[in-house]
């Protein structure tokens, strides 16, 4: 209360202690605020709002399409993957068929060539069994014609005079038991 | 709140002398265009809010910078909020909300630079600022919801007998809102600025002991700091608060 210039300042007494109830100065300090209030309504909604809005829209929206990428990718590695798997498998069962094929073909080829093989050392078997039968047969008809020459040769020494027939059955008779 | 403590060393403080509101370009007489430490700080707000939300954004960067990240966090601080307390059919007054929250942040924060002035702690301020809020909440109300916003003065969950006094205690509240709304920002702002300019004539005339209302103004000035940011939140989450009753009146 002291400080006359305070005081001039303020000019109503009652505003001396509180410059705030210093009623001259309140169209003043309104008119700014309101100049003021509009100024910065309208820079936020002119520039700053649009602008922050739109990084703040245009990060969210990159960091969603690169989920969306991410999550592409990952898709198509799967994929790939089963792909691979497929492949591998596919590679597999096809060697083991064409092992199996293989092996049945040789399997087959074998075989044939055991029968061939076999057909033949049956032909040669059958060939010398006709062979040796046919040796024997000789044989025993040389065998046969010495036992009625000699036969023959007895029967006359003998001085008996025999039919030469009948000779020839009896030793056929004797050779066939000898045979039997 | 005298402004002297006279004493025998002829110790003077007039811890009110900083909210005079003072033409700047000389003269006694304060007309309502005069350009006043009103008009500069005023102004000077307006750059620093500037200053943070357009020129820190310029790059409009995906990958944002520390002013950027710093406008950002403020954008989506007080978009949150308007849409948690308001709803979402609140967020379309966002940019108001916005613009009456940075004013007093920016205001409360210029006003603890030293030597400066602060817009905030004058009741012509906070009570237009205040009144806006509550005559703009009060007509949204009943364009948006006619007779029906009367709802928010009888209570439907409380007994009938109850209801015409509680109604009562309803229509005073509302009616105080402006009152405590605009009185608890500007008495903030204005006792703390009293309180740092006392304990700095204190420091003033103490000599070597001075090193304790030092102390004590480095402290009292992180509480204000705190205050200033607390009183701008508080301000606008009310607003927020009243926003939601206009538009949604049903308790």
């Amino acid at each position: 209360m002291a400080d006359p210039i305070t005081e001039a300042a303020e000019g109503a007494g009652q505003a001396a202690g509180m410059p705030q109830l210093d009623f001259s100065t309140f169209g003043n300090q309104i008119f700014w605020l309101v100049v003021t209030l509009v100024v910065i309504y309208l820079i936020l909604i002119r520039v700053a709002l649009p602008r922050i809005g739109g990084v703040l829209a245009e990060r969210a929206g990159a960091i969603t399409s690169d989920l969306t990428r991410a999550e592409e990718l990952r898709r198509k590695a799967t994929e790939a993957e089963a792909a691979y798997e497929q492949a591998l498998a596919d590679a597999r069962a096809q060697a083991g068929r064409i092992a199996g094929e293989t092996r049945a073909a040789i399997q087959a080829e074998l075989a044939a060539e055991m029968d061939k093989a076999e057909a033949q050392i049956a032909a040669r078997a059958a060939e010398s069994e006709t062979a040796i039968a046919a040796i024997r047969d000789e044989a025993v008809a040389s065998v046969t014609a010495v036992a009625r020459d000699t036969a023959r040769a007895i029967v006359a020494a003998f001085g008996v005079t025999a039919d030469d027939k009948a000779v020839d059955a009896a030793v056929d008779a004797r050779v066939n038991e000898v045979d039997a | 709140m005298a402004d002297a403590t006279g004493g025998p060393s002829g110790l003077q403080i007039h811890p009110m002398d900083q909210f005079v509101v003072k033409p700047l370009f000389g003269g006694d007489t304060v007309s309502f265009y005069t350009i006043t430490n009103v008009t500069l700080w005023m102004a000077l707000a307006i750059l620093a809010m500037s200053l943070l939300l357009v020129w820190g954004t310029r790059q409009r960067a995906v990958v944002p910078g520390r002013v950027q990240s710093m406008a950002e966090l403020v954008y989506g601080f007080t978009y949150s909020m308007v849409e948690d307390v308001a709803g979402k059919d609140g967020v379309r007054f966002f940019p108001y909300i916005m613009t009456i929250f940075m004013f007093i942040l920016f205001a409360n924060v210029l006003g603890l630079i030293p030597m400066s002035f602060a817009t905030t702690s004058h009741i012509a301020v906070t009570a237009v600022l205040a009144l806006a809020v509550f005559l703009g909440v009060t007509v949204l109300g009943f364009v948006l919801n006619g007779a029906k916003f009367l709802n928010l003065f009888w209570v439907h969950s409380a007994p009938l007998v109850l209801r015409p006094i509680l109604a009562v205690i309803e229509l005073i509240s509302y009616f105080v809102r402006p009152v405590s709304h605009s009185i608890r920002l500007a008495g903030n702002i204005m006792a703390g600025h009293a309180v740092l300019k006392v304990f700095a004539g204190f420091a003033g005339v103490l000599g070597l002991g001075s090193i304790l209302p030092i102390a004590a103004i480095s402290t009292i000035y992180a509480l204000e700091v705190l205050v200033a940011v607390i009183q701008a939140y508080v301000f606008t989450i009310l607003t927020c608060v009243y926003l939601s009753d206009a538009l949604h009146p049903g308790h």
